[in-house]
């Protein structure tokens, strides 16, 4: 756990009664309240307005191209890892209307988007998935080329973490830096500890959007042993990732852009493009016109778009990357390698997703430890 | 606002079931505009009126399964400006190009009393076959949005906006849950082209393949996916051979599964 900085009260603990205030209080204040709920067999990003959306009880079990919800029976609200998508499709829609253009006459007028941006709550978002925000953040609220809808959406968005205390198979946040615990970003965070049929929830402010709504919860104030539980349990959540990034990916991919192993990948890679789109960080869009019939009127729209698609690297005269091995190699080395360049990051927050939903189970950590294996010895 | 001087659109027939050219009365709303703009020359499902070719824009459904339509679609593409083949019937050869994997003589003389008043040709293949074709417009049946897209990209002298990405994308962008990973259902979604408006995943299918072969489609890795996950060679080879069996990248996976 964090130790409360200075102005940040001392945490308090509060049940599922609790978090319903939370919940009642974010709604009241005019959120619009998003949290993981238990949607068409999965645990997925969902408006809630209840305490009794979240998914108590149930667990999932991911693997490489596998995902299943398990009934676990207990009272936990947040036993499970990531959901199958992150909190981009709420901060960067997967469709937006950009602005429009009426014919005037010989010319045309802008017709500008005004529409509100809604006012997102976001309950329980892991430590990866703050992360992923953070590198979000760092992409599209960037000077002259900032995203003004998706700053708008992002100034107004309360973030209530919540520190994982189980780890899915597909996890590999310790070797990114960046979970179980929950880090910087977070207006509330919370840890699931205790009695599994009744467990409690620790609740920490840590900003003072967070402290204002944390004023307002009831519960008391945790005890040393409450901390003490808490602790116990994000550090346990650690030593149940068994998924590992290789530390020096960004270098070995680096050297090796005409490696074997990406013609090998290609063979099983479909070029679907779920792994972009599932990603937290993947954050690649095309702008498409459209117009009416008559051609009074024209439309430019945003849609989320993917490096495996051969239009996405199309300019006069064709596609750049016309191999099925060029598009992933693209990928990765975007994401693991040259991110650090353009962003001064990595692009990858280890959240797994690219390897649950991959529909044949391809496994980026692994792509980047046959490449560093192949290293050592003998081709 | 119209056109001054309008368009001349014909719709033309080949063996298929008239689906997709419902499609276009389907439109509701974009119909009336559609026929603000165009002059619907030639179009049996809709009128009677004909008006003679030229035309500037025809519509062409169906497959090429008989000499006479062997020879027809060369009269109608001399008279078209542009030409655009709507279905899997006219891309890809249809259902009927089942036949395509079987004798043709065997069929006949199981359908027909007469088998000897049946004048047909061995396969049924796709107007691309035949005739240099503008634009293909997939589907079983094609989907009215993108038709009215492909009308209108032609009346605005624009790129039509219709993708040849995977259906995968257009499941992620909905919002819609993975069958093939939450539920281990087999999905052609990762080789298909998209754009049937999203149907099948959303209610828990698995694509059926309907907009056939997307741009670069792995069906190999698919196929050896669903083997390594105990569907049977003949199970797998009957998924690629539907409404698209006569594609290409189809027919070949569906090929490698024959058992011999
Ligand atoms: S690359 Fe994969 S593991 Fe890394 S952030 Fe993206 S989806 Fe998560
Ligand atoms: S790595 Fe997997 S999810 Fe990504 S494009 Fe290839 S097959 Fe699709
Ligand atoms: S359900 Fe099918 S089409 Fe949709 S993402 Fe999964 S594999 Fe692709």
């Amino acid at each position: 756990m964090k130790p409360a900085g200075s102005t940040d009260p001392l945490p308090a603990i509060i049940d599922k009664g609790g978090l319903q205030v939370l919940i009642d209080a974010l709604i009241g204040g005019g959120f619009t309240v998003i949290a993981p709920r238990l949607t068409d067999g999965v645990i997925a990003l969902d408006t809630i307005t209840s305490v009794d959306h979240l998914p108590a009880g149930a667990t999932d079990e991911q693997e490489a191209g596998y995902y299943r919800v398990h009934d676990g029976g207990g009272g936990r609200l947040f036993d499970y890892a990531t959901t199958p998508q992150g909190w981009k499709r709420y901060l960067y829609p997967p469709e937006e209307r950009l602005w429009q253009a009426k014919r005037e006459g010989a010319g045309f007028a802008i017709v500008e988007e005004r529409a509100p941006v809604p006012r997102y709550a976001f309950l329980g978002v892991r430590a990866c998935d703050l992360r992923a925000i953070g590198i979000l953040d760092a992409v599209f609220d960037h000077g002259r080329s900032a995203e003004p809808r998706y700053v708008a959406r992002r100034d107004q968005a309360l973030i209530i973490g919540v520190n994982c205390t189980r780890a899915g198979s597909t996890c590999f946040c310790t070797s990114m830096g960046t979970g179980p615990a929950v880090g910087t970003g977070a207006d509330l965070v919370l840890t699931e500890f205790g009695d599994d049929a009744a467990p409690a929830l620790l609740v920490e402010a840590r900003s003072p959007a967070g402290r204002k709504v944390f004023a307002r919860l009831g519960g008391r104030q945790a005890a040393a042993e409450d901390i003490e539980a808490a602790d116990a349990a994000v550090a346990k959540a650690a030593t149940m990732v068994t998924r590992h990034m290789a530390t020096d990916a960004a270098a070995i991919l680096k050297r090796n852009l005409e490696h074997r192993e990406w013609a090998k990948v290609a063979q099983r890679c479909l070029g679907c493009a779920n792994c972009t789109l599932v990603c937290p960080t993947c954050f690649c869009g095309s702008v498409e016109d459209t117009t009416d019939l008559t051609g009074a009127t024209a439309a430019r729209w945003r849609r989320w778009d993917s490096c495996f698609t051969s239009d996405f690297s199309y300019i006069h005269g064709g596609s750049i990357r016309r191999s099925g091995a060029s598009r992933y190699r693209q990928w990765m080395t975007h994401k693991l390698s040259h991110w650090w360049q353009q962003f001064g990051s990595s692009g990858c927050v280890g959240c797994g997703r690219c390897i649950t939903w991959c529909p044949v189970g391809i496994d980026i950590t692994e792509q980047v430890r046959r490449i560093k294996d192949s290293e050592g010895g003998p081709h | 606002m119209a056109r001054a001087k309008k368009p001349k659109l014909a719709v033309w027939k080949f063996a298929s079931c008239d689906g997709c050219q419902l499609s276009l009365l389907d439109c509701e709303d974009e119909l009336l505009a559609v026929a603000a703009n165009v002059d619907i020359a030639h179009f049996p499902e809709a009128t009677r009126a004909v008006i003679a070719g030229p035309y500037d824009l025809s519509l062409v459904e169906g497959s090429i399964t008989t000499p006479d339509d062997a020879e027809r679609i060369h009269k109608i593409r001399r008279r078209s400006k542009r030409l655009i083949t709507i279905g899997a019937c006219a891309t890809a050869g249809g259902i009927q190009a089942l036949r395509n994997f079987a004798r043709i003589d065997d069929y006949i003389n199981y359908v027909y009393a007469r088998p000897e008043y049946i004048d047909t040709l061995a396969k049924s293949t796709p107007i691309h076959d035949h005739v240099w074709v503008d634009f293909e417009l997939r589907g079983c049946p094609i989907d009215r949005f993108q038709l009215v897209e492909v009308i209108n990209a032609f009346l605005n002298e624009r790129r039509p906006n219709i993708p040849r990405y995977s259906q995968c994308v257009e499941c992620k962008r909905s919002g819609a849950v993975c069958v093939m990973v939450s539920r281990g259902t087999l999905c052609l979604g990762p080789v298909t082209q998209a754009g049937c408006g999203n149907l099948c995943p959303p209610l828990g299918r698995g694509c059926y393949g309907c907009f056939g072969p997307m741009e670069a489609p792995n069906t190999m890795s698919l196929a050896g996916w669903f083997r390594e996950k105990d569907t049977s060679a003949d199970a797998v080879r009957d998924l690629f051979r539907t409404f698209n069996a006569g594609a290409a990248p189809f027919r070949k996976e569906s090929e490698a599964h024959e058992q011999r």
